[in-house]
Formats: C-alpha cells, structure tokens, sequence
C-alpha cells in the first residue's frame, strides 16, 4: 500500500495549479455566499448583520414560493420531453443510412448555438401577429396561440425552446449507451421469434437503464439552471407568469440590489439542486445493480 | 414493397428529427437576408427576393459591433487558453492518483447554477478594482472551461497505455518529462476536443458577462440582448447580428463533429 501511495503522490503538483483555480472562481464563492446569506446586504448600500432573516423571509415570501413552482413545472417538462424524444432519435441515429453523419450533425447543432442568438429568432416566431408559427398553425387549421404573450401559455412556450435546444444532448448520450449494446440478446431473441417491438422492451430498454438515468440527471441539472433563453425572451414577463428560480434570483440580486437576500436564495436553490443530484446518483446505482 | 415503404417511412422519421434544427436556422438566414417590410409580411415570405445584405452593413455600421465581438475573441480564447494550461496536467494527475473525490468535486462545478458564482465574484471583482477590464468575464469564464477541459482529460489520459510512460521512467526520465514529451503527445486528440468544447461553451455564455460587463467590455451575446431590448421590431438587423454571433460556433461544429460527441458522450459536459 504504501509504495503505491508515495508513486501516487508524486503526481500531486500537476493538480495544484488547477486546485488553486478552483478554490478561488468555485469554492470561494460558495463559502462566500453562505456569509453574505446573513447580512440584509444592499449592493453600493449599507450592510447590517441578520443571521437567520433571509431564510425565514424566504419562507414566508410568495414570490419565492410560485417561483419555485414555476420551476418545477418547467422542469417536470423540460425532463420528459427531451429524455422521449431522445431516445426515439437515438434509435433512429443508430440504424445505418446514408448521409447518417450529416443527419447527425445538423441535428445537434441545435445544442452548440448560442443560446441568446437562438432566444432572439424563437422571440420574432412567437410574435403572435407578425410571427411565422402563427402562420404554420393557421395553414393546419389551429387557432393562434398567444405564446410567450400570456400568462397560461408562457411556462409551456419556453419549454418548447428548451427542449429544442437540448434534446440532441440526450441523443448523444443515450446513443453512446445503443452503440455498447451486446449483439447475442438480439439473436437469441430473433430465433425465439420475438417482435422487434418485444425485443425493444425487454432488451433494450433495461440495458439502455443506466444511460437513460444520466441523460436524466443532467437533464434535471440543466433545466434546472436555465437562464439564458428564458432571460432573454420574457425576462420573466409577462408580469411575473416565467419568473423561475433563476431570473427571481437574477432581480433580487442585479435589480434590487439585495445580494443578502439572493444570497440566501442561491444556498435554497443549490441544497435542493445537490440533493436531487445525489438522489439521482443513487437511483443510478440501484438501477446498475 | 414491404421494404421500400418502411425505408421511406424510415426516411421521413430522420426528416422530421432534424427539421426543427433545420428550419429555425433557414429561418434566422431568412430574416437576415430581407428587407424589413418583408420581414413584417404576413403572410410571410420564406425565400429572400431581394436578397439583401443591408442588414449585415447595418450591425457592422452600429453598435460598436466590431469591439464586442474582439471582446468576445479575447474572452472565449484566454479563457480556453488558462483552462489548457492549468487543466491538461490536473486532468492528469487526477488520472495518475485516481482521485476520484476530485472529480467529483469537478462534477459538483458542473452542476452549480451560474448565477451562484457571480453574486460574490462581483463583490470581489469590485472590491479589487477589476470592474471595466475583461479580467472578470475572464476569470469567470474559468469555471465554465476549466471543469470541461479536466473532465475530457481525464477520461483521455485514463485510457492511455501506461507502458510507455513507464519505460521512459525506467530511462531515468522525471515524472514532468515522461508527461510533456510521452504522455502529452499521445493525448492530443484529447487536448483538441478539450479544447473546441471550452471554446464553444466560453464563447455561447452570457450569465457572466451580462452581470460583470460596462459598456465597454460587453461580449457578443450581451451585445446582441441589448439590441433587442432597444429595437423590438427591427427584425432584419437583429438576425443578422444574430447569425454573425452564432455562425463560429455552428461552422466548428460542422468541421469538428466527431471530436464534438466523443467530447460530450465523455462526460456529458456542457457550460454553467
């Protein structure tokens, strides 16, 4: 053991740089974020010690409460959706054909665009008089919707553009899972005469389980973070129908000042965040088993 | 028969898979390239005629467009160029050492919001006097790329041969040599996809600079957000400056495809 400790030690310099990084742009700022959580700390203002205020203010707050309940709807979708139509487009890319590469390609790009240029062109196409997909609805006989214009339709409008952008990252990850298939289950079962429908749900589907699990962790993760487009489209509006976790933390911070307040919303947000995260890890490991 | 119908209804599943890709993009060309009655038209009118590039003389002719966009260059290269100097070698001691409560740390960066970062780095940044340079978005881009880059290279350095390293150790080689000169070179391909995901990833951020940027060190998103809240319907122009934001990064995606999965199959990494 300890031979091997030493050989293993040797390498700790080429970390220490990097470490010292982190420390710095990562760790500091959660340290120092848990301090600022209880100061009623104004931005260019006054500062004045509260201990425990801001959570309780948290609790009591309504804001904060719909808040949160927006980003749990926009989450619950935001999850489903792209994780089903991920993995029917894994499937897809899987098969041979040609122009596969090219196909492939394209429909990734999506998830390599500049989130704020993309908010920008999805902005004009839910323009409900001017905009193009009021006209394609028309051409098939739906009424126009309002989009991103009112309150009933926004959280679902703004998960359309996520899950745009993010699906080819749940292809990715779960084609990277098809392509470790082993081929002899498939075999056995063709000369048992199984559908390929059968085959699907009994071979695929439990042997995809554990790559189905991460795309659903990072999924979760990342909806759970977005900012940029839904900042950019509604900024919350209209009044307050989108305001998520994230931009109510953006206005409470950058806004109004309060980075005491948003500090103490960052340390909520991100307990949650961790526990889900390792909720979901655990569930990978029972699915693994 | 049987089998020609299930091609094509096979064909037209990959169809409709990547129309949605392709159309916002045709769409966004599309505004770019007409005059702006045409771009309020109802019903709208899809193919350019006139085709138009006054939109593009526009952007470059206001704005200052030029500045963000070196902005951006200065931004999304530093940021990548720092992450490889400092990443390459964690990515492989952390390989070495097998210290997998270190990458978990890494992995706990990927999972924090954005936002988290910037309410404490924006009091330091004030409080050390750095607001109005780049150095803030700089640093700042750092906790996107730096992550990324020892993410891929780990997974890189852990599936290379260790026999080689050893041999050149048995030579009498020192650890840093048997790294820069056996173990560096072999992990290129690792250091190049490292590379165009932090790039990608530092170059598409905007949490970071719309909070730290001033007036003059805006990079490119925000520089185009701000265009947008100032001219509602002035469409042709916005999508113009739109296209020139993202067009780098979709051409380096259509060029660098396959490092691009490899990368992100690797470890799922995306930006903060």
């Amino acid at each position: 053991m300890t031979p091997r400790r030493n050989y293993a030690r040797r390498y700790v310099w080429f970390v220490v740089p990097a470490a010292f990084a982190v420390v710095a742009t990562i760790l500091f700022p959660w340290l120092f974020t848990i301090y600022v959580s209880a100061f009623d700390w104004r931005l260019g203002g006054t500062r004045e010690w509260v201990g425990f205020a801001n959570y309780t203010k948290l609790f009591s707050d309504e804001r904060f409460g719909w808040a949160m309940l927006r980003t749990m709807v926009y989450t619950a979708m935001a999850v489903v959706f792209p994780l089903i139509l991920g993995l029917a487009a894994a499937l897809v890319f899987n098969q041979k054909f040609p122009l596969r590469g090219l196909a492939r390609t394209v429909f990734i790009l999506p998830m390599m665009a500049t989130p704020v240029a993309v908010a920008l062109v999805w902005t004009m196409m839910f323009h409900p008089q001017l905009g193009v997909l009021n006209w394609l609805l028309a051409q098939i006989g739906i009424p126009p919707s309002m989009w991103v214009y009112s309150p009933d339709t926004v959280i679902p409008t703004l998960v359309v553009v996520e899950v745009w952008h993010w699906t080819p990252l749940v292809m990715l990850l779960i084609l990277g899972g098809l392509a470790s298939l082993p081929g002899d289950p498939y075999e056995a079962a063709k000369i048992d005469g199984a559908t390929p429908l059968q085959s699907f749900w009994h071979i695929t589907l439990p042997l995809l389980a554990p790559y189905i699990v991460v795309a659903l962790i990072i999924r979760t993760i990342d909806a759970l973070k977005a900012f940029d487009t839904i900042y950019v489209i509604t900024q919350g509006g209209p009044g307050s129908a989108s305001e998520t976790i994230n931009i109510f933390l953006y206005l409470q911070a950058f806004a109004f000042y309060n980075v005491g307040y948003a500090s103490a919303v960052v340390v909520v947000f991100f307990a949650i965040i961790l526990a889900l995260a390792a909720l979901l890890m655990w569930t990978r490991q029972r699915v693994k088993q | 028969m049987k089998r020609l119908l299930g091609r094509i209804g096979f064909g037209l599943s990959v169809l409709v898979l990547i129309s949605p890709a392709i159309m916002v993009f045709l769409w966004m060309l599309s505004l770019s390239m007409k005059t702006e009655l045409d771009n309020t038209a109802f019903p709208p009118v899809f193919i350019p005629n006139p085709v138009t590039w006054d939109n593009y003389a526009e952007v470059f002719a206001r704005n200052d467009f030029l500045l963000y966009a070196w902005n951006s260059v200065v931004v999304s290269f530093s940021a990548t160029g720092i992450a490889l100097l400092l990443g390459v070698p964690a990515g492989y001691g952390i390989a070495k050492m097998r210290a997998i409560r270190l990458a978990g740390l890494i992995l706990i960066a990927r999972i924090t919001p954005g936002l988290s970062y910037l309410i404490p780095l924006f009091l330091l940044f004030q409080w050390l006097g750095l607001t109005g340079t780049l150095w803030p978005i700089i640093i700042t881009h750092l906790v996107i790329t730096l992550p990324i880059v020892v993410w891929v290279m780990i997974s890189f350095f852990e599936g290379l041969p260790a026999e080689l390293e050893e041999a050149a150790l048995v030579d009498g080689a020192t650890i840093w040599q048997a790294f820069r000169h056996v173990a560096m070179p072999l992990a290129r391909p690792g250091i190049t996809v490292a590379c165009i995901l932090s790039f990608i990833f530092s170059w598409n951020n905007f949490i970071f600079a719309v909070v730290l940027a001033g007036r003059e060190t805006r990079t490119l998103p925000v520089a185009v957000n701000n265009m947008l809240t100032f001219e509602q319907i002035s469409w042709g122009p916005l999508s113009a400056a739109a296209l020139l934001v993202t067009a780098p990064v979709l051409i380096l995606t259509l060029l660098a495809q396959k490092q691009i999965v490899a990368g992100l199959t690797a470890g799922g990494v995306k930006g903060a």
